[in-house]
C-alpha cells in the first residue's frame, strides 16, 4: 500500500525546518464560522483520517477536519458533510469508487495519522479521482504534535493546488491588532496567528495604541505604528526574533508603512512638513524620498505587484479617493470614482484588482475593484468594516468589522460567494494583515 | 489681549468667591470663623464672616473655571472648530498668553467610522484647527504641540451616534 505514497523529500525537508519557534497554544483563540455556503462549487469527500496509534493517544487537532474547513472557506470547494458518507475508508484500496460518485463526488481524500517516534506524527493522505478512480497525489508526512495544524494546512494547499491550479494559501498567517480592556486599562497587542486564527501570539504589547502592521516580503518582519512615548513612530520588527528597530520618528504622523514588493523601500506617510503625504525610505540608505506633494491628507500607500506604482487615498478633491502616482512621481491620477469615500486600498497579488473600503448608504464596507473593466463590487455586508488584506494567492480577503459591540475578523472569497466569521472571545480585534506565503519556511 | 484678560480675571475671581461663598458648607470646628461673639449690649447679636473659599490653586484644575473645559468636538468628517467652542478655546489662549511659561499638547480625536490612518489625518487636522485658532489668539507656536490620535483613543468604546459625537474631539492637555 505505501508504494501508492508518494515521498517527497522536499516536503519533509520543508516540515522539518518548520518550527520549534512555535510552542502550540491549545487554547485557539478565533474560531471560525461560514456564514455564507458556496453555490457552484466543487465536490470533494474529506473522509476523517484513522488514527492507528492507541486508542487514548490520538492527536490533539483532528488533521482531515483542519483540511475540510481551509478547503470549504476558500469557495471553491463544497466538502460532504461526514452524515452523507456511506463509508469510511483511510486508504486507497478501502475506496469503493461506486459510493462517491452516488454522491456526485468529484474528489476524495482518505488518510491515516501513525504514531512516529516520540511526540512525532506520520501523516499520509492519498487523493482520488472519483470517476476515473485514479490518484490524483498523496504525501506521507512527518510532523510534530506542534506542527499538526500546520501540516494539515500544507496538505490542504496541496489539495487546493492540485485541483484548481492555483497556490493555496491556507498555510499563511495573519497579523491583527487586538485591544483588551481589563480593570479600566487597555492594552493593545499586536498578535500573529495561522490564517484560519489558531495559535495566537503576541508578538508586541503597549498601553498606547499599536496600527497598520505590514508583512515585509519575505514574511520575516513586521512593520507597525505604535504610540509609545507619546508620539506614533514606525518600527520595523523580526518576527521570529521579536528584535526591532525604531525606522521613523519625525515630529508629526509616522504612518501606513507599505514594504515594496523587494523588500528595499517603505513607503509612509509623514506629516513632518507640515500635512501628511507620502514619503519612500530607502531602508539601506534611510534616506527619504517625497512622493507626494498637496495639502489634503495623502495616506496609505500600497505598492503595485511590479513595485512600479503605488496607489494612496487622497482627500484633495474634498473627499477621500483612491489615487494612483508613478514610483518615479508626477502626478497622481485619481482612480475611484463611484461613491463619496474610498480609502485604504490595496493591490491584488496579480495587481488586476484593488481591494478597499468605502461608503455604501452611510455604512462602511469591502469592495473591490477591477482596474481593467473599472467595475467596483461590494464584497461584505456590514456598517463598519475595514482594514480589507488579501491572500497571498488573492483567492480570499481578510477584513476587520464590528458586531455584536465589538471589533472582529471576517474574510470572504474574493469572488464575494463565501463569507466567514473569525471570532474573538476577549476583546476587540482589528487590523488583520495576510502574511506572504510560506513564511515559516524562513524562520531559521 | 491683556487689558481683555483682566476683565476676565476679574469677572472669574468674582464668579470664583461667589461660588465659593454658596458652596461652603458649616463645619464642626468651624467656630473661629462663624461662630457669635457674645457682647454686652442688649438684643443685637454679630457674627463675623468665614473668609470664602477663594480658589488659590492652578485655575486649569478649577471647575468653575472655562480653563476647566479642555475637550472641544467637532462635526462629522469636519475640522472647523464650531462656534460652541469659541469662548472655551479664547479663554485658553489667555491663559496660555498671560503664562508665556505654559505649554500644551492638543490631540486630535476621531470617530471610528472609516479607515484609521486616514484617520490618523483627520485627526491631525483637527488639532491644527485648534493650534491655529490658538495661534491667532496671540498663543506662541512653541508653546503647543500637537498628535493625532485618529480613531485609537475613544472616550466612549460604543459604536453609535452618541459616542461618535463624544469621541470626535480635541483635548488640550496641559
Amino acid at each position: 500500500m505505501s508504494n501508492m505514497f508518494i515521498k517527497s523529500t522536499f516536503f519533509k525537508t520543508l516540515v522539518i525546518l518548520f518550527l520549534s519557534v512555535y510552542a502550540l497554544n491549545s487554547r485557539a483563540n478565533l474560531t471560525i464560522e461560514i456564514t455564507e455556503g458556496a453555490e457552484g462549487a466543487l465536490p470533494i469527500a474529506i473522509v476523517p483520517f484513522k488514527w492507528s496509534g492507541a486508542a487514548g493517544n490520538s492527536p490533539m487537532h483532528d488533521v482531515s477536519q483542519i483540511i475540510t474547513a481551509d478547503l470549504k472557506r476558500s469557495g471553491r470547494f463544497n466538502p460532504l458533510g461526514l452524515e452523507k458518507m456511506l463509508a469510511k475508508p483511510s486508504s486507497g484500496d478501502q475506496v469503493d469508487f461506486r459510493d462517491w460518485r452516488a454522491l456526485s463526488m468529484e474528489n476524495i481524500v482518505v488518510g491515516q495519522v501513525q504514531p512516529n517516534g516520540t511526540g512525532g506524527y506520520l501523516v499520509r493522505f492519498q487523493l482520488f479521482d472519483v470517476y476515473k478512480g485514479e490518484q490524483i497525489t498523496g504525501y506521507s508526512v512527518p510532523t510534530t504534535a506542534s506542527d499538526l495544524r500546520s501540516t494539515a494546512h500544507h496538505i490542504a494547499d496541496i489539495i487546493y493546488e492540485t485541483l484548481t491550479g492555483d497556490k493555496g494559501a491556507f498555510a499563511t498567517r495573519i497579523a491583527y491588532v487586538t485591544s483588551v480592556k481589563s480593570a479600566g486599562k487597555k492594552t493593545i497587542s499586536l498578535r500573529i496567528a495561522d490564517a484560519d486564527g489558531f495559535n495566537p501570539q503576541t508578538i508586541v504589547s503597549s498601553t498606547e495604541p499599536i496600527m497598520s502592521p505590514a508583512w515585509s516580503p519575505d514574511g520575516r518582519k513586521l512593520a507597525y505604528v505604535s504610540f509609545e512615548n507619546a508620539k506614533p513612530s514606525i518600527f520595523v520588527q523580526e518576527v521570529f526574533t521579536g528584535k526591532r528597530e525604531k525606522i521613523s520618528s519625525f515630529k508629526g504622523i509616522n504612518g501606513a508603512p507599505a514594504w515594496s514588493p523587494d523588500g528595499r523601500y517603505l513607503a509612509m506617510t509623514l506629516s513632518k512638513e507640515g500635512n501628511p503625504d507620502i514619503f519612500v525610505m530607502d531602508l539601506r540608505s534611510r534616506k527619504l524620498r517625497k512622493l507626494t506633494n498637496h495639502w489634503g491628507i495623502d495616506t496609505e500607500p500600497a505598492w503595485s505587484p511590479n513595485g512600479q506604482q503605488l496607489i494612496f487615498t487622497s482627500d484633495r478633491g474634498g473627499k477621500p479617493q483612491i489615487y494612483r502616482v508613478a514610483v518615479t512621481g508626477g502626478t497622481p491620477e485619481r482612480i475611484t470614482f463611484e461613491g463619496d469615500y474610498n480609502a485604504r486600498a490595496s493591490y491584488s497579488p496579480d495587481g488586476k484588482s484593488l481591494v478597499m473600503v468605502t461608503r455604501v448608504n452611510g455604512n462602511y464596507r469591502i469592495a473591490g475593484l477591477d482596474l481593467d473593466s473599472k467595475q467596483m463590487r461590494v464584497l461584505s455586508r456590514g456598517s463598519l468594516d475595514e482594514s480589507p488584506s488579501f491572500a497571498p494567492n488573492g483567492s480570499m480577503v481578510i477584513y476587520a468589522n464590528t458586531a455584536n459591540d465589538k471589533g472582529e475578523l471576517s474574510a470572504v472569497s474574493f469572488d464575494g460567494r463565501v463569507r466567514q466569521r473569525l471570532a474573538l472571545q476577549q476583546g476587540n480585534v482589528r487590523e488583520p494583515v495576510w502574511s506572504p506565503y510560506n513564511n515559516r519556511e524562513r524562520s531559521r | 489681549m491683556r487689558i481683555k484678560f483682566f476683565k476676565w480675571a476679574i469677572l472669574l475671581s468674582a464668579a470664583l468667591m461667589f461660588a465659593g461663598c454658596s458652596s461652603m458648607m458649616p463645619s464642626s470646628d468651624g467656630n473661629s470663623d462663624g461662630a457669635p461673639v457674645a457682647d454686652a449690649s442688649g438684643d443685637a447679636s454679630t457674627s463675623g464672616a468665614n473668609r470664602g473659599g477663594a480658589w488659590t490653586g492652578n485655575p486649569l484644575d478649577n471647575p468653575d473655571s472655562p480653563l476647566y473645559s479642555k475637550t472641544i468636538y467637532f462635526d462629522f468628517d469636519k475640522s472647523d472648530i464650531r462656534a460652541d467652542s469659541v469662548d472655551m478655546l479664547r479663554a485658553h489662549a489667555e491663559y496660555l498668553v498671560a503664562n508665556a511659561g505654559a505649554s500644551l499638547t492638543v490631540e486630535g480625536h476621531c470617530d471610528e467610522r472609516g479607515s484609521r490612518e486616514y484617520n490618523i489625518g483627520l485627526g491631525e487636522r483637527r488639532a491644527a484647527a485648534i493650534k491655529r485658532f490658538l495661534e491667532a489668539e496671540g498663543v506662541s507656536g512653541t508653546q503647543i504641540n500637537t498628535i493625532s490620535y485618529g480613531e485609537e483613543r475613544p472616550v466612549d468604546d460604543g459604536h453609535n451616534e452618541t459616542a461618535w459625537s463624544m469621541n470626535r474631539r480635541g483635548e488640550l492637555v496641559y
